[in-house]
């Protein structure tokens, strides 16, 4: 039963009296939507900076980076740290970058650097960046990714890859092949992936196809096989997919998909789950990137002795190549200048201090290795090779990956010739691709020379509309 | 079985309408008479309504409007392109492709998604014991977490030889089917994951209206020695009209935004095969990693709200006649 009110405001309060909390409710509301937290103070008014740490990694990668944060704020007791996890992909970048939702310092690949530099969308650090001792000894090459059209360096490269072949020494065990000479022609791939397939049940080679990642793999196909996705005439592309060399890749993968069967199940594989499935042992070979390891490691758990890479194929043509590329370190576009430069101090430290400074390289070597993280995965050089030899040096003691196993690629990987990937509407071209690629392994009678032709005319009009 | 009913009271016998006093036409208030009869403080009540609508509704909804008619990468600043988004994704040959699949889904949805709530609804209603459990069972796969579900379908339709459906399918000497590997075959994958979470819900909704058909009509007819069909066909149909067009609608309204098992299972793929309309609208705006093409995605988003509204239009005025009878 419900009691009588025992008041009169209480059964008919009067406008006033239902004003009041309705006013302070709404008010608090407001107040509430109104709150910033933008500031950049941190504890005892030390500047909050804010870095990105993978996504997904298993716990001693994370004690180990806590450690190298740790380290940082000892030695820049005016900056405290505060960790994001954060891994670039093409589907979630742009939404981050948009939503303002990003780190202070985050990493981008080689492909999005100029494209983030002439739309502003990253801050101007190439002052700061010019004041650190190894400023100007960048490798051209690979520093042109992050530089605008006046050579300043906004955005700093931290790592360097070529692709390669990774392949399970595990399954070409169980196959009857021999994992310490693995294939070094594309008709050897052709027959290892069967002969695989046949012993083990297994994916003797598979690709990815989705996210973007589908063209960037086709991309370093067509490379390997002397093609180019573009043609630069000054400020002027023409985009050249509809080329033989292209149309050669794709025939490969057809043969192998359709003639031989040797390609597995699944043909919508993306980065996080074609190393998921490699590092379980479903896959016989896949390309990626060189210094994949790390990532097999830290976030497949991998067993080592399954690992071995090598030179990714080369077809004899003048223009064959291998598709390089990396990783560059920004700071966002509205960091408070306070925030940039403790940014750019963070970036000296975490990512390029060890590949320069042999205290600092022992140092970081030293955590990785105590927190049971991978020391020494191959990588190409970012400064000149001289210091990246250094650096191998100074780490030597602490290096934990099977190195052995890495001979098929780290003997050649600095012989391959190194080409950049496609500048103009990289993603965008690459994201044309993905259906092309699932086309030829999905559907038996797939028209390539229709496909290809499709697919040039869209990048054409995407790089157009640019 | 039999379609009887004997738990609702019967309803009042008809008879005259009571009486209804005469109302007196719409008297205008002062403004003092408003103030003091709490009009302020329904404005303030209402203030943060307006605020939550205002903020995470109408904004949005007025900026993607005017986004339609911008280039812009949300940093730098937008620049009126005037139509050309518009002629950008009307000449985009995906689009075509989209429709097309979003067609298909729907089609497909319709013909298998819509009835099986139905008739598990009329099924369960005839239940007499342990209905709270067939409820549940129902509605569980709602309350499963889309990712959730999603990982689970991904296991069930693996496309080698050991996945869940192809093992079963190898017991009987069949497969391994590609399912949603296969161009031909991942549509419809798709359409049975979306009607497998989404039909609890509707059969929650029809077992609340089967409630309120009246069980003299279901006697009647028994009376007249109409079989469960006829039943089915002239008694339950005809009463359940009114929710049935409203579910149609919102199935329709639901396939043509279908997004969530496409960018879960396949990405759109195998070459496209499963790109839908509002995959493409999230592919203009998120599948590149620089700024994204958000003038195209906000333009084909305003014109598949134009067309469903219109649509939505349409149809009531079409089915006016036969929910208001």
């Amino acid at each position: 039963m419900i009691s009588a009110p025992r008041n009169r405001a209480l059964r008919n309060p009067s406008p006033r009296s239902r004003l009041l909390p309705a006013t302070t409710l709404a008010l608090a509301l407001v107040a509430t939507a109104c709150g910033s937290d933008s500031d950049t103070a941190g504890e005892d008014g030390t500047v909050r900076l804010v870095v990105s740490i993978d996504a997904g990694l298993e716990q001693g990668a994370v004690d180990a980076f806590n450690e190298r944060v740790a380290q940082f704020e000892a030695a820049n007791d005016d900056v405290t740290v505060e960790v994001q996890e954060y891994t670039w992909t093409a589907t979630t970048f742009t939404a981050q970058l948009a939503g303002g939702t990003l780190p202070d310092v985050f990493t981008v690949p080689f492909t999005d650097g100029r494209g983030l530099i002439e739309r502003r969308q990253v801050s101007d650090i190439s002052g700061q960046v010019a004041e650190l001792p190894y400023g100007d000894s960048f490798n051209p090459t690979v520093v042109s990714a992050g530089t605008d059209d006046d050579g300043n360096v906004w955005a700093v490269p931290i790592a360097a890859y070529g692709q390669a072949l990774h392949y399970n020494r595990t399954l070409f065990e169980e196959a009857g092949l021999d994992p310490d000479t693995p294939p070094t022609t594309w008709e050897e791939v052709r027959e290892a992936a069967d002969t695989i397939s046949e012993e083990t049940g297994q994916a003797g080679y598979t690709m990815m196809t989705s996210g973007n990642t589908g063209g960037w793999i086709l991309t370093s196909m067509n490379y390997a096989f002397g093609g180019r996705t573009e043609v630069l005439d000054g400020d002027d592309a023409t985009a050249t997919i509809d080329t033989p060399e292209m149309a050669e890749a794709l025939e490969l993968v057809r043969t192998m998909r359709w003639e031989d069967d040797s390609m597995g199940a699944n043909f919508l594989y993306e980065w996080e789950s074609i190393n998921q499935d490699f590092s379980s042992g479903r896959i016989g070979m896949y390309v990626s990137g060189g210094g994949n390891y790390g990532n097999l490691v830290t976030q497949n758990a991998i067993d080592p002795d399954d690992y071995g890479v090598a030179a990714l194929p080369l077809a004899d043509h003048p223009d064959a190549g291998v598709l390089g590329g990396g990783d560059l370190a920004v700071v966002r576009a509205d960091a408070e200048p306070e925030v940039v430069d403790a940014g750019v101090r963070w970036i000296d430290f975490y990512y390029l201090a060890k590949l320069t400074d042999e205290e600092a390289s022992v140092l970081d070597a030293r955590t990785l290795a105590e927190a049971g993280q991978p020391v020494g995965s191959p990588q190409l050089a970012v400064f000149d090779q001289e210091t990246h030899e250094a650096k191998l040096g100074w780490q030597e003691e602490y290096v934990n990956v099977p190195l052995e196993q890495m001979t098929p690629y780290t003997d050649a990987m600095f012989e391959q010739p190194l080409v950049n990937e496609p500048t103009r509407s990289t993603q965008e071209v690459y994201a044309l691709l993905d259906p092309v690629v699932q086309a030829v392994l999905t559907d038996r009678d797939a028209d390539v020379a229709a496909l290809l032709a499709e697919a040039e005319a869209a990048a054409q009009a995407q790089i157009d509309r640019e | 079985m039999s379609l009887t009913r004997t738990a609702e009271p019967a309803t009042p016998p008809p008879g005259p309408p009571p009486a209804v006093p005469a109302t007196p036409g719409p008297r205008r208030r002062s403004p003092r008479s408003w103030a003091r009869g709490g009009g302020p403080a329904c404005l303030v009540f209402l203030l943060p309504l307006f605020l939550v609508f205002g903020v995470f509704s109408w904004w949005p909804i007025v900026r993607a409007v005017v986004m339609s008619f911008q280039r812009t990468n949300l940093v730098s600043a937008p620049t009126f392109v005037g139509l050309d988004n518009f002629a950008y994704v009307l000449s985009d040959p995906l689009l075509g492709t989209a429709v097309t699949n979003t067609l298909y889904f729907a089609v497909l949805s319709l013909v298998f998604g819509y009835p099986i709530p139905l008739l598990a609804a009329v099924l369960m209603s005839e239940v007499r014991r342990a209905r709270g459990l067939f409820s549940v069972l129902a509605y569980l796969p709602v309350v499963v977490p889309p990712v959730v579900s999603v990982l689970l379908w991904q296991f069930f339709y693996d496309g080698g030889s050991t996945g869940v459906f192809n093992t079963v399918l190898g017991w009987f000497g069949f497969g391994p089917v590609g399912w949603l590997q296969d161009p031909v075959m991942a549509m419809p994958s798709l359409v049975l994951v979306a009607t497998w979470s989404a039909a609890g819900g509707t059969v929650i909704i029809y077992l609340a209206a089967l409630t309120s058909v009246n069980p003299d009509l279901y006697d009647a007819a028994e009376m007249d020695g109409a079989s469960i069909w006829r039943k089915v066909w002239h008694v339950t149909l005809p009463q359940l009209r009114g929710i049935l067009l409203i579910t149609f609608i919102l199935q329709i309204i639901g396939t043509a935004q279908v997004f969530l098992e496409p960018f879960l299972l396949t990405g759109g793929g195998p070459a496209n095969s499963t790109t839908t309309v509002l995959l493409l609208i999230y592919d203009y705006a998120f599948a590149t990693s620089l700024g994204g093409d958000y003038g195209a995605a906000t333009a084909l988003s305003l014109m598949l709200a134009v067309f469903l509204a219109v649509l939505s239009a349409v149809y009531f005025r079409l089915t006016r006649s036969w929910s208001s009878s």
